[in-house]
């Protein structure tokens, strides 16, 4: 019977390869023929599995809490700018923008002639009140960190204005977040309604279990929301998830496991698409902590590390190792002259000498909670510390209240961060001096300075030359080790058309707008 | 017989009654911070300010305890904290799933079992009992989510005969709601069954020891029509015991079934809650799960009172 299905499905692979485009030449290699396979069907039924879904969840785009139920958001609403697979920004319900006063102030253009799902059109006074539900102080927005900065916001015809209390050059990178849906009235009345400008409208929402949509019929792009009807249903077990796609009920899945990638992949109709995230494991010191306020300590245990073996072992591969920085080149203005930090007993070993630690056990908490296989990592990390002389111990903590606990509390554990759109945002969430998130303790006013100075810097070329100086003194002076960036894995059928690689997972949540089935 | 059912039935209250104080106290005094757990690691200090500010949760213990439970008599058991969804409104649907799942896994186990049961005491000691057995306690050694896996995978991903995910709604007709769960009816089936034909096929074996068994044997009835006849009836109160039990396992104990196959039923609401520290949710979940225990326990009761020809006819 393995035999039957073999045959059935290589012949069924070659059909589906001729539909996509691609042609076997006579000397046998395969290429695209793009004109074929960019044609996008209309029509279907759009399936989504996808783990990280409660009853708790609200469609509510403020306190949203991402996973499985910012997919609806996805859905239902538009943004005013989106970024596109290179990372770059593509305008959406702003036409265009513009900054002013050196990145102080930045108008948007808002597009004319956009419906809600409601009936109602979309003025820039919708953007405008969007805009000061999740910035104003008593929001209780998971987008008000990235607005607290935005002081004024006004509209004028069709230009919405903000005015920023320092300049900032990423201001539209930042209207990215996933939680700034343009909501009719700004969703002052019911902001867990669910009408949007989006593609799909909502149908039915059941928290935690599934949410439909059809098409919006109205929707100012025709480019994008190929589907007649959407629909989400949330699996929270991998395996289920799994199954669910290899069984052909959805057409896509998230979060599949490292350890089953290879796997599932291999299933007939199946792919796997893995996307290099921003998402990175990382082992924080507090640096104004003893043992850790000793710069040859923290080098000691940055050498003491084997990246590539976590990264073969933690991840299955499914990453990339990490140069005890939190960016990496999947951030727009990355340098990547910064030399990576190898792994060398003898360096860990000289430098744990200069230190002069009195041999004392060096305690590293961890748990599962901070990222799967992180007292795995660690025991990795205490073996090859152990050897360089480096008296490391593990100590695991309970997965309940971790994040509260120990994170941010202890001086030495596991952590993990998911990244940010841009640069600034991530340094100044995590690194600056005085931010509330600076899990290293990290206070330097040199980066501080370079760090401000590069907000308001709007010549890229300048920028990326300041971002550089503040990676390097971080990779010297910071508390941060961070031995792997972890990879997004999604599962999807080969019956879609469309699915291309973005800078984030399920074509960065784009997958029910931009595919199609083939 | 009647003073004996109102006495097991104010039993029965009395414990319901217990029971809420038991699910407030033990609530109130579980660690954490509802405005933490619901905003997690993306809290801002701002935000988590507002947030407790709003939920009001500093009224004293007491105060909350006797409007909880005037709530309750009211048909109101709240909002819950997390969504502000009505709670109410939420649990009838949930638990009309659970209830649909469990009923039908117990229309099939239940007459399963017990003819299971008739049978293995029918072949006593010969294969078809030792096949009986084994079956059953191989199903229910098997941790659930095993078995779950297996028929997903043999059923669902090979033989694509049903889905593998049970999700179902009221936009779908009967058939169309069996077919969805089809894998995890299979699953509690298996579960329960063991339990339930072991304690059929020892009661029945208990009474097969009394006298008037050997009378009826010997006055020619066949082998099943003793066991029909006169040993079932008499065995009756174990074998309701021990149905009531399972019954009410369907009912609270199916959390592992329904994450295997993302059924939309009360074990997964209730997990979903208590991860947040939704008191107000786990707690009402929690008393529904003791009433259907309480409940299931004492219609047991009065079953085993009634089917009892002494108690019915005390002299």
């Amino acid at each position: 019977m393995s035999q039957k299905t073999k045959d059935i499905s290589r012949r069924g692979f070659l059909q589906r390869s001729g539909a996509a485009g691609l042609v076997v030449t006579a000397s046998g290699l395969v290429l695209p023929q793009a004109t074929l396979a960019d044609t996008p069907n209309k029509g279907g039924h759009f399936v989504l599995g996808l783990k990280g879904g409660e009853s708790t969840d609200t469609l509510d785009p403020a306190i949203n809490l991402g996973s499985a139920s910012s997919y609806a958001l996805y859905a239902f609403g538009d943004y005013l700018i989106e970024i596109d697979p290179d990372g770059g920004l593509v305008p959406a319900l702003a036409e265009s923008w513009e900054a002013a006063e050196g990145g102080k102030v930045w108008h948007f253009t808002i597009r004319q002639g956009v419906e809600f799902h409601n009936g109602k059109t979309l003025t820039a006074e919708d953007v405008v009140k969007t805009l000061q539900r999740h910035s104003n102080e008593d929001s209780q927005s998971g987008a008000l960190g990235i607005m607290r900065g935005i002081e004024t916001i006004t509209a004028d015809g069709n230009t919405v204005s903000m005015t920023l209390g320092t300049a900032n050059a990423d201001l539209p990178y930042l209207m990215t977040d996933y939680h700034l849906v343009i909501q009719p009235d700004g969703g002052m009345d019911n902001p867990a309604a669910g009408i949007g400008t989006g593609p799909y409208k909502l149908t039915s929402e059941e928290p935690g279990v599934r949410y439909t949509f059809e098409k919006f019929a109205n929707h100012w792009n025709d480019q994008v929301g190929h589907f007649d009807s959407h629909e989400i249903i949330v699996i929270n077990d991998d395996t289920a998830r799994a199954a669910a796609l290899q069984s052909g009920q959805v057409h896509a899945i998230d979060k599949v496991p490292p350890r089953v990638a290879d796997l599932i992949g291999r299933a007939p109709d199946v792919a796997v698409g893995v996307t290099p995230g921003r998402g990175h494991y990382i082992f924080v010191m507090h640096t104004d902590t003893p043992p850790f306020d000793n710069k040859d300590l923290r080098l000691a245990l940055k050498y003491a590390i084997n990246r590539q073996e976590l990264v073969d072992t933690i991840l299955n591969g499914y990453g990339a190792i990490g140069n005890d920085i939190p960016i990496n080149d999947a951030y727009p203005l990355f340098d990547d002259s910064l030399p990576q930090r190898d792994f060398s007993l003898e360096k860990a070993a000289e430098h744990y000498q200069k230190s002069g630690h009195d041999g004392s056990p060096i305690v590293l908490q961890v748990s599962d909670a901070a990222f799967p296989g992180a007292i795995d990592a660690a025991q990795l990390f205490q073996q090859t510390a152990n050897a360089a002389g480096i008296p490391l111990e593990v100590k695991r903590e309970p997965a309940d209240g971790y994040w509260s606990e120990v994170w941010n509390n202890q001086p030495f554990c596991a952590s993990f961060w998911g990244g940010r759109p841009v640069q600034d945002q991530m340094w100044s969430t995590g690194y600056l001096s005085t931010a509330d998130w600076n899990d290293t303790r990290f206070k330097n006013a040199e980066f501080d300075a370079l760090l401000l100075e590069a907000r308001a810097e709007l010549d890229p070329a300048r920028r990326k030359d300041l971002y550089a100086q503040m990676a390097r003194i971080v990779w010297e002076e910071g508390g941060l080790i961070n031995p792997m960036f972890n990879n997004f894995i999604d599962g999807y059928s080969e019956k879609l058309g469309g699915w291309t690689r973005h800078y984030s997972q399920m074509m960065n949540g784009f997958a029910a707008k931009l595919t199609w089935l083939a | 017989m009647l003073k004996l059912l109102i006495q097991r039935l104010s039993l029965g209250l009395m414990l319901l009654v217990a029971s809420t104080v038991l699910i407030f106290v033990g609530t109130s005094i579980l660690p954490g911070d509802v405005a933490q757990a619901i905003l997690g690691q993306s809290a801002t200090p701002e935000a988590l300010e507002n947030l407790r500010q709003e939920m009001g949760l500093n009224d004293p213990a007491l105060t909350r305890y006797f409007s909880w439970v005037g709530g309750i008599l009211h048909g109101d058991l709240g909002t819950a904290l997390t969504n502000g969804a009505d709670i109410s409104a939420s649990i009838a649907r949930r638990l009309g799933n659970t209830l649909f799942l469990a009923f039908w896994a117990a229309i099939i186990s239940v007459p399963l079992a017990i003819t299971l049961g008739i049978l293995s005491v029918r072949f006593r000691n010969r294969w078809p009992d030792k096949l009986i057995s084994a079956v059953t306690l191989a199903t229910i050694s098997l941790p659930e989510f095993i078995i779950g896996y297996f028929v997903m995978f043999l059923i669902a991903v090979k033989l694509r005969w049903v889905p593998s995910v049970s999700l179902i709604n009221d936009g779908m007709s009967l058939a169309e709601k069996l077919n969805a769960i089809a894998l995890p009816v299979i699953v509690l089936v298996f579960v329960v069954l063991a339990h339930m034909m072991r304690m059929t096929r020892a009661a029945i074996l208990n009474v097969m020891e009394s006298a008037y068994i050997e009378t009826a044997e010997l006055k020619g009835l066949t082998g099943a029509q003793v066991i029909v006849g006169h040993a079932l009836p008499n065995a009756i109160a174990p074998i309701v015991n021990v149905v009531m039990l399972n019954l009410a396992y369907l009912v609270v104990g199916v959390v592992v079934v329904e994450v295997v196959f993302v059924y939309p039923g009360m074990g997964q609401y209730l997990v979903d809650h208590v991860s947040k520290r939704d008191v107000p949710v786990v707690q009402a979940a929690g008393l529904i799960f003791a009433s259907v225990y309480i409940l299931l326990n004492t219609a047991a009761d009065l079953i085993a009172i009634v089917s009892n020809p002494r108690l019915r006819h005390p002299k």
